[in-house]
């Protein structure tokens, strides 16, 4: 049976420190509002996995929630680094990261193998670059069929994956629109899915074609409008850009990252007080 | 037509590479400009797909994101991202994959991971993304970056994508590798037997000394250089409309959820 939970105690009942964590979405659908609540709880030593760790693990990073990081790319789309993310790595601020590397392909096998409970998934990857020199973890196997040597990832089963979605039912059946990278995979293959959705309703229309995750693989759903910001929810709102884009002045510098944390995320008691604060005034 | 910028004659022969009816794995910046520019000239039939796992996306401003919502709205199909990479990439049905880096080295091999270290880096930089299976398994690289002796270096710090090394061809890669090297002073191609990158074109009014200077390494230049048109005024047109529609629509500001 799917529960239905306010996020703050979905996250308290199933995230413990130490957990690995999966908080997918590829630029779309991104769990905004489950990362800043972990950082509210005050999490520590997660191993943080996400293709591209975007802005919410920069924000965990920089906090001192992570101590191990699997991900395939670290910049802020289409405008830069990842300024906590970059210092962690070569500064070991706040705290020394440990960094599990791979490419997009590679992740998305992982998940694949870790959704079907396989021990690895199997790629024709990892060619021509120095990754598995420095990644125990990719491996090869040699077809038993045709005699080609493939490289491997072990699987991935986060102990928890949490995705946004536009809408559940009130079953716990998951609709999501749009671009859905790689969050069906990653939901599939956790030890618990937490969703977070800007709407419940009485019934979804049938799913057809669209990525539905039938309430059975679904663990819990908190209601969450505007849980993608900055990040968007198609048909509800658009990325914000232009934060993105802000963002990069207010991560480079370690005060004044501090300081908007301390602010607006954990000076709030939530998510709606959160996106209050940002209306008032200069984010 | 002479008053254009460096950027804009990189994008436009980037964009007079691409054919009608090419499938192109697209990145974001340049190419995704150059890419768009072909589409809306010569080449209508061009097929852009973007990692985020958007087919046949013809959108009407260039995305910030891989990811915009723009690129969904406005494609054929939207797919899972691991099926991009395992049943389009890897399945060998890419044409053309667009690639850059902040070091490039002289058999097209490229660093987007690290400078300095891979366990304590000077720099960390994003790392690898799609990177290294489009080098491997795109038909044909088109690397876009510009020359300048930080980039175009002797000696990678890191290796995150494979170019013509030594083995390629017992490697597993099925793709062609590199096919050229956009620049803002010209255009490298790897010569056939080495796969050494040597100047082939240069732009309009650039002398081989200013290309020479920006490479890291002693540049081999063709002996027959070909030297390639500057942008028309109809090319130039259709790729400042565009920037300046994606200006426009970046400038609005987006409400925030309630």
């Amino acid at each position: 049976m799917t529960e239905f939970l306010p996020l703050a105690k979905a996250i308290e009942k199933h995230v413990p420190d130490g957990a690995s964590i999966a908080l997918e979405g590829f630029t779309h659908l991104i769990p905004f509002a489950a990362g800043h609540e972990l950082i509210r709880q005050g999490r520590r030593d997660l191993h943080l996995i996400r293709m591209t760790p975007d802005l919410i693990y920069d924000q965990l990073i920089g906090m001192g929630a992570a101590r191990r990081l699997t991900f395939s790319w670290g910049g802020n789309p289409g405008v830069g680094s990842l300024h906590r993310l970059r210092d962690a790595v070569e500064q070991a601020w706040p705290r020394p990261l440990e960094l599990d590397e791979h490419s997009h392909a590679g992740m998305a096998a992982a998940y694949r193998a870790g959704a079907a409970r396989l021990p690895f998934g199997v790629l024709r990857g990892y060619i021509g670059t120095d990754l598995p020199a420095h990644n125990p973890r990719i491996r090869a196997v040699t077809c038993p069929y045709t005699g080609e040597a493939l490289a491997t990832v072990p699987a991935l089963n986060p102990d928890v994956t949490i995705l946004h979605a536009q809408r559940a039912d009130r079953l716990g059946n998951v609709a999501i629109e749009g671009i859905i990278g790689a969050q069906r995979e990653a939901g599939l293959a956790a030890k618990t899915l937490i969703v977070t959705v800007e709407e419940i309703v009485d019934e979804l229309p049938p799913a057809m074609n669209g990525v539905l995750l039938p309430h059975f693989v679904v663990g819990v759903v908190s209601p969450c409008p505007g849980g993608a910001w900055p990040s968007y929810a198609q048909g509800r709102y658009g990325r914000d850009n232009d934060f993105y884009l802000r963002w990069d002045e207010i991560a480079r510098d370690r005060a004044r990252f501090s300081a908007w944390m301390g602010r607006h995320v954990l000076g709030t008691p939530g998510h709606r007080e959160f996106l209050d604060s940002l209306r008032q005034g200069t984010a | 037509m002479s008053d254009y910028s460096r950027d804009e004659m990189m994008t436009v022969a980037a964009a007079r590479l691409l054919w009608d009816g090419c499938i192109t794995f697209v990145g974001i910046g340049l190419p995704s400009a150059a890419c768009n520019l072909a589409r809306l000239s010569h080449a209508p039939g061009l097929v852009l797909i973007y990692e985020s796992g958007t087919i046949n996306t013809r959108p009407t401003v260039l995305p910030l994101s891989i990811g915009d919502g723009e690129l969904a709205e406005t494609a054929a199909c939207v797919v899972p991202l691991p099926d991009i990479f395992s049943d389009y990439l890897q399945a060998g049905r890419i044409d053309v994959g667009f690639l850059g880096a902040a070091q490039i080295d002289r058999h097209g091999n490229l660093n987007s991971t690290v400078i300095g270290p891979y366990g304590k880096p000077r720099t960390r930089l994003p790392g690898a993304g799609g990177a290294t299976e489009i080098a491997a398994q795109a038909k044909q690289v088109f690397i876009v970056m510009k020359a300048s002796p930080r980039s175009f270096v002797p000696r990678l710090d890191f290796q995150t994508s494979g170019g013509h090394f030594a083995g390629r061809a017992a490697s597993g890669a099925r793709g062609g590798g590199p096919a050229v090297v956009v620049t803002d002073v010209g255009i490298l191609k790897p010569q056939a037997a080495s796969g050494e990158l040597v100047l082939t074109v240069l732009y309009p009014g650039i002398p081989a000394e200013e290309a020479r200077a920006a490479i890291g390494w002693p540049l081999t230049i063709a002996q027959e250089l070909e030297s390639m048109p500057a942008p028309t005024a109809a090319e130039l047109a259709v790729l400042r409309a565009l920037e300046a529609r994606t200006a426009a629509a970046h400038r609005q500001p987006v409400r925030l959820p309630t």
